[in-house]
């Protein structure tokens, strides 16, 4: 389990890297009691979008399928949950509607991804469909304004979008405020976690070797098809986890979350953070969106701009990440200092033990 | 016993027949070399024994069983392994775990690690594990996909020109290297140029041109005939 941990396929291992990953997690479980509750509802609100991120970046960076679908699967349970949590009604029932959102996620990405991947569609045309089923979405919901459009006493609301869903609940106790902040730092910890031990898996190796050479992992004997359909609706999954997740917190969700200004963000969140380390995305995607959000204060079109910019200027100087980049200098400075140290340290221990015999 | 049975294989792109009517018999525990001129159709016909291209008529039989409609990973798996022409490794994966990723199919843990080491030794390239594969020189590459191929102890093993860019040592050792697994018991078919390595391995030798079988039989039949000489090996050879 451990050795999956720190296994080759991802960057951060060691004493060190794990004694960082520690301190950062109890400083995330302190920051509530320091802040105050409106910031620490924003702090919720980043957190969401960091398992679509995540997602993206397993499919994208770790198994090749650039996918412009995360909204695609983000609207199917944010809407799933909506129209199961006031079907269902409110309290514990949210959580099965929260779960099952996913569920429904996950069963669309294998249908989409079965016809796509036996379909022989990879490359660029993988995003394009993907991108063109995130659209049809976009549009079909934001064209169910009227009252024909419900699903029992759920309405879809067209570009108004959906409302009037219970948040997620225990019995009376709504997860709210510092608890929904809670609940979503265990489960990064926990898909992170399970993201690590998967990539550096059996699983792992083949989904990268896909990446690499499809034919070649074939040739090994590997059903790839079965791997990339794996990755993807796992990645998707974890998209659809964000969105169960963004309509519980905010009670709504709208079409303008799942169109193309929404479906490009991932993509620039995983591109500036290095699409092929799950800790670079966590963490520039985190990064990403509080910028974002406190740009977006003063002006929401700045911001989208400064994304565009953002993206072009990755693909142009930085193509595997810019916070990858910046790991892996600080990571090899780390390790330079460490064996400099050593061989200094070499011809004392020689001299003491002269000094001794 | 017949390992491989290609009977009547045909193959087509839009107007050209890249293979014709082949019919081909490789025994089991043989190691059969198929040699022709550059656009012989060897090639094609290895990708159409590992199911890289699908045939646009005839029956292909793996161990008695026909595989003509299954995918190459279905092949793989009943037995058969293949190298490339052109080195197919994951160039951006360490070499330790290129050699890993073929090994985790029939190995794990503390035997799976024990093999990858024994190979890299075995195929020069322990000093060179760390580095990505990418990063090999061309031979060094043809010896990691060999290894690879080797990783899955196949009942058959399909080279396609393994000594390309190899030196002369390298050619004599990887011929060195293939009869040790054919002694083994292991049926290797291989397309090769190098008349040297084929003189070196060949039991069995086939003949291609124009995409159809021009002849067959042991490598000093194949050498007399003088036909094949004209074709291909240049009189010169033949005596």
């Amino acid at each position: 389990m451990f050795k999956l941990l720190d296994g080759p396929q991802t960057l951060g291992r060691g004493r060190t890297f794990w004694s960082c990953f520690l301190i950062v997690l109890a400083a995330a479980l302190v920051y509530p009691i320091f802040a105050d509750s409106y910031d620490v509802g924003n702090f919720s609100y980043f957190l969401i979008w960091i398992f679509m991120a995540l997602g993206l970046c397993l499919m994208w960076g770790y198994g090749g399928m650039l996918s412009f679908g995360q909204t695609f699967f983000f609207g199917i349970a944010g809407y799933a949950y909506g129209v199961l949590a006031i079907n269902m009604g409110g309290g514990s029932t949210t959580i099965a509607a929260l779960v099952l959102s996913i569920i429904i996620a996950m069963v669309a990405a294998g249908i989409l991804g079965y016809f796509m991947i036996w379909g022989g569609i990879n490359g660029i045309f993988f995003g394009i469909v993907t991108l063109s089923a995130t659209l049809v979405l976009a549009f079909f919901l934001g064209q169910t304004a009227g009252p024909e459009w419900h699903i029992g006493p759920a309405r879809l609301n067209g570009f108004n979008g959906m409302k009037g869903m219970d948040p997620l609940a225990i019995g009376d106790f709504y997860i709210e405020g510092s608890a929904l902040y809670y609940v979503m730092v265990a489960l990064i910890v926990i898909v992170y976690i399970a993201l690590r031990v998967l990539v550096n898996s059996r699983i792992g190796n083949v989904i990268v070797a896909t990446r690499e050479n499809p034919q070649r992992a074939e040739m090994l004997g590997y059903d790839v098809r079965k791997y990339q359909l794996l990755t993807f609706v796992i990645g998707s999954g974890l998209a659809g986890l964000s969105g169960a997740l963004y309509t519980s917190w905010g009670q709504f969700i709208t079409p303008s979350s799942i169109g193309l200004p929404a479906a490009a963000m991932p993509i620039v969140w995983v591109a500036f953070s290095g699409r092929s380390d799950l800790t670079a995305t966590l963490v520039g995607a985190f990064l990403l969106l509080f910028g974002f959000q406190t740009i977006t204060v003063y002006s929401q079109q700045v911001a989208l701009v400064l994304m565009g910019t953002l993206l072009l200027v990755t693909v142009m100087l930085a193509p595997q990440g810019f916070v990858l980049g910046v790991g892996k200098l600080v990571a090899d400075r780390w390790t330079a200092g460490r064996r400099r140290d050593a061989t200094a340290a070499l011809p004392d221990a020689g001299r003491l033990q002269s000094d001794g015999t | 016993m017949a390992l491989v049975d290609v009977k009547g294989v045909t193959k087509r792109f839009g107007g050209l027949t890249a293979v014709s009517d082949v019919d081909l018999t490789v025994s089991a525990g043989e190691v059969h070399c198929l040699i022709g001129p550059n656009g012989a159709g060897k090639s094609t016909l290895f990708k159409l024994i590992v199911g890289l291209y699908p045939p646009t008529k005839g029956t292909i039989s793996f161990d008695s069983v026909d595989i003509t409609d299954e995918r190459p990973f279905a092949r793989v798996q009943r037995g058969m392994s293949i190298k490339m022409q052109a080195p197919s490794v994951f160039r951006e994966l360490p070499v330790r775990q290129n050699i890993e990723i073929a090994l985790q199919g029939r190995l794990s843990g503390a035997q799976r690690d024990a093999e990858r080491e024994r190979l890299l030794d075995h195929l020069n390239l322990a000093s060179e594990s760390g580095k990505p594969a990418g990063a090999l020189s061309h031979g060094q590459q043809q010896w990691l996909e060999i290894g690879m191929a080797l990783a899955l102890q196949p009942q058959l093993l399909l080279l396609d020109e393994p000594t390309a860019g190899m030196s002369p040592e390298e050619t004599f050792k990887t011929g060195e290297f293939i009869k040790s697994f054919n002694a083994e018991g292991m049926t290797i078919l291989v397309v090769e140029h190098d008349m040297a390595f084929v003189r070196q391995v060949a039991q069995r030798v086939t003949v291609m041109h124009l995409g159809k079988i021009f002849a067959r039989g042991n490598l000093e039949t194949i050498l007399a005939d003088e036909k094949v000489a004209e074709i291909y090996l240049g009189k010169t050879h033949a005596h």
